[in-house]
């Protein structure tokens, strides 16, 4: 029962890296649009996108923490207590961010929307790399079980900074493909070109770091690098090849199965992570069935899931359509 | 009251309490006051929309109309800044209260995870309907709506129960410090369930209700005398205003079940330092070592307001062991917030019933100056009141975190700076709280110069959801 609960967790850290990745994306493209002048059509193009999305998007997390402290207590303080300082910096940035943007769309005069916007461009980084090194963190077994581990190594060392410089790139490389796709959809060939170029460059940026991250991982956390070469191998090269193929689509400016492409290679990546850490929530020390909740709280998150599967899925689906159908863009 | 609590507590850390207690106390504190403003307008201000929004397409009020469109802007904003205070809310959970999601996470932290699928169907539905306007058939926009304030409903009553599971633990079994089994049912309808519950939902929309009646009360005394601010002023002031009654009487039977549930609590509102019965109402003042001291005191009324007798006998606070006696200062703090909040909460029940009579005599919004002063000021009364109820609740638990099981002290986080991490909560909520008074504001200008009558609305005054027509864009 633990490990459906595990699934289920993991379903959520998927889902908020592909969907809430995106919108932190779109903000590092926000960041990187040049001066008021120039950036103004990429701007208007990631606000008309995020817009009506982002606060479902955000939710994922919120799922995942739950999931999370309900379901494996111990796991969850043992995080908390030791990974204090990135999670104050992820929670900073979801602020600023989430206010920034907000109420960027509400300003009128242009200084007050570049303060915001700057603000919100510059928490969309800092964001996705705190979370990137939390993840580096768990995954090389710096979290001991009973929390308080070392405040700053914990989280400065080479998997960290390397989940949180993939985690970066990634986002950016999900958002420029998405948007790539919004702007041809809108017809905009000038849009859907310049974010297809920096589709391509994210694409190329993340596939380096995911080579230098190999290396890295070798020296710096022997045991994932060992479980990512053998029993989540088939998954590192899925993603690998969706990689590949979604530059060729890009390439070739074909718009079918762009953006499933590109995510799947994310997802594979992240689910790569999440077979390489099984059966463990914390390096080796901590197991599922240690750190698991009686068995009634597990049931329950079961069937919440479940209920969410059947009431929060299709809403998601008609919100995503009505945005995607145009129905609730902004002008 | 939180600032109170601050200064009352900043004087005095004893020894034996890890460094952290005290910050991590206030930063709590601090963000649940902060984020509990903005609650109400999540649960409510979506369905005062929703009464604007059916009254505009039922009979063709372009009035109602504008107004639920507004309305649903200012809820977007408030919406977005209450979903980002609530998640720093869940990362304090775990960074400053390890010893409470640790221990106790498998029955304390499940009740968010049914939180967590409300906010999902709130978030959705928020979105589709605020960007909804002239893009969805109106009756359609309209039902969009309706999930927002259902998924409020369970929302609040989520948090709630596992808020009321701290005041009221049970349906737990603990073997060597550890939970073992868990109820869930026991857990989330626990004792203190339904009556905190229902006291928190109708103060969202109470608190929503007056701040909005508030809102045009002031521009109908400025000279705003129109259509408009009547409309708005009615739908929110008259929502409270229904309400309060409801509320003090959910209120007393609160106070009667604490008086039986939780003696300690109770025995700290009423300030009873030793068990006794003919226990004099204090109204006001303050503990000093042990005794009570200034205030006003009306005798048997305690006793009275505990069980209908003047001879109940009201457990003092000489019944709690000393090594879990709340000290004065707590002490005070819990007795004069409930004062504060009996006391704001009984001056909005005579603006309401001011307001029914000036409406019996007259048949329209009142134009007594008065009582529209009154009105002005009565969501920030409100508010007051609201925060003040919370501090009773939560301050009034004190010293335990889960009444019985574990104390605050243990609970606390044992690593780092938190003065520190308080300091910049502090100056990044202040900055947000400002930024959104100021969007807020600069909305409402643009509003007032686009006018009040002569603005196209919506859809129009749609006779049929086919007669859609699209009206002008606001961005």
């Amino acid at each position: 029962m633990q490990d459906t609960v595990a699934i289920l967790l993991f379903v959520g850290v998927i889902a908020y890296a592909l969907l809430g990745g995106a919108d932190f994306g779109a903000g590092f493209w926000d960041l990187t649009a040049g001066g008021a002048d120039r950036g103004r059509r990429p701007r208007h193009l990631i606000d008309a996108s995020i817009g009506p999305v982002w606060e479902a998007n955000h939710t994922w997390l919120i799922y995942c923490l739950v999931i999370l402290w309900s379901g494996f207590p111990t796991a969850f303080t043992a995080i908390t207590t030791t990974l204090y300082l990135p999670l104050v910096l992820a929670a900073l940035g979801i602020v600023l961010r989430g206010a920034g943007f907000a109420f960027r769309h509400n300003a009128l005069r242009t200084p007050e929307q570049r303060l915001y916007g700057a603000v919100f461009a510059l928490s969309s980084v800092l964001t996705p790399y705190s979370f990137g090194a939390i993840a580096g963190a768990i995954a090389s077994g710096r979290v001991p079980t009973g929390g308080n581990g070392n405040a700053l190594t914990s989280w400065n060392h080479p998997t960290s900074h390397l989940g949180g410089v993939l985690a970066v790139v990634v986002c950016a490389y999900l958002a420029a493909v998405y948007l790539h796709v919004e702007a041809r959809r809108a017809g905009d060939t000038a849009l859907a070109r310049y974010f297809r170029d920096r589709g391509l460059a994210a694409a190329a940026a993340a596939g380096a770091v995911s080579v230098a991250g190999i290396f890295v991982l070798r020296s710096d956390a022997e045991r994932l690098f060992h479980d990512l070469s053998h029993v989540a191998l088939p998954l590192v090269v899925g993603a690998a090849v969706c990689g590949v193929a979604c530059i060729v689509l890009l390439l070739t400016r074909r718009r079918i199965l762009l953006r499933q492409t590109a995510a799947a290679a994310v997802a594979l990546v992240v689910c790569g992570w999440g077979v390489a850490q099984y059966p463990y929530l914390l390096g080796t020390h901590l197991t599922l069935d240690e750190g698991a909740s009686p068995r009634a709280t597990l049931q329950v998150l079961i069937v919440v899931a479940c209920v969410a599967g059947v009431t929060v899925l299709p809403s998601l689906v008609l919100l995503f359509r009505l945005a995607g159908r145009g129905r609730l863009t902004i002008h | 009251m939180l600032t109170l609590d601050a200064v009352l507590h900043g004087l005095a850390t004893a020894a034996d309490e890890p460094a952290q207690l005290l910050p991590a106390r206030q930063q709590m504190a601090f963000t649940l006051g902060f984020h509990i403003i903005l609650v109400p307008f999540g649960v409510a201000l979506t369905s005062l929309t929703l009464i604007a929004h059916y009254r505009g397409l039922r009979h063709g009020d372009s009035t109602a109309l504008l107004l639920a469109r507004r309305w649903s802007k200012a809820a977007a904003v408030l919406f977005a800044v209450g979903a980002v205070t609530g998640t720093v809310l869940t990362f304090e959970l775990g960074v400053l209260w390890p010893g409470l999601m640790g221990t106790y996470g498998s029955a304390f932290g499940f009740p968010f995870s049914i939180e967590g699928l409300f906010f999902f169907l709130e978030a959705i539905f928020v979105s589709i309907y605020i960007y909804g306007w002239n893009r969805l058939p109106p009756w359609a926009h309209f039902w969009t709506g309706v999930p927002v304030s259902l998924s409020g409903i369970g929302g609040t009553a989520s948090v709630v129960a596992a808020n009321s599971w701290m005041n009221q633990p049970g349906g737990i079994t603990m073997r060597d410090g550890k939970v073992v089994d868990v109820e869930p049912a026991k857990v989330f309808f626990n004792g203190a369930f339904w009556g905190e519950t229902i006291h928190m939902l109708l103060a969202a929309y109470i608190v929503a209700g007056f701040t909005v009646g508030g809102v045009y009360a002031a521009g109908l005394l400025r000279g705003r005398d129109n259509r408009y601010h009547r409309t708005g002023f009615l739908i929110g002031f008259v929502t409270a205003a229904c309400l309060m009654p409801v509320q003090l009487l959910v209120g007393d039977t609160i106070a009667r079940d604490v008086f039986n549930d939780e003696p300690a609590k109770f025995a700290a509102i009423e300030m009873v330092p030793t068990t006794d019965d003919h226990v004099p109402e204090t109204l006001g003042g303050v503990m000093i070592d042990g005794e009570v001291r200034y205030g006003w005191q009306i005798p048997d009324l305690g006793s009275i307001l505990a069980d209908f007798s003047p001879s109940t006998t009201i457990k003092g606070l000489d019944a709690i062991p000393a090594d879990v006696r709340p000290d004065d200062r707590t002490v005070s703090v819990v007795h004069l917030a409930f004062d504060v909040m009996v006391g704001t909460g009984s001056l909005l029940m005579l603006l309401a019933v001011w307001f029914a009579w000036l409406w019996y005599r007259h048949r329209r919004v009142p134009e007594n100056r008065w009582f529209l002063r009154a009105a002005a000021v009565s969501g920030a009364l409100a508010v007051v009141c609201l925060e003040s109820g919370w501090v009773v609740t939560e301050v009034g638990r004190q010293p335990w975190t889960v009444v019985g099981l574990l104390l605050t002290r243990d609970a606390v986080t044992t690593e780092g700076n938190i003065w520190a991490l308080f300091a910049c909560v502090l100056a990044l909520y202040c900055a947000v709280g400002a930024a959104a008074i100021w969007v807020l504001r600069s909305m409402r200008r643009r509003w007032r110069a686009e006018g009040d009558d002569n603005v196209t609305v919506p859809y129009g005054p749609a006779p049929e959801p086919a007669a859609a027509r699209p009206g002008p864009r606001e961005q």
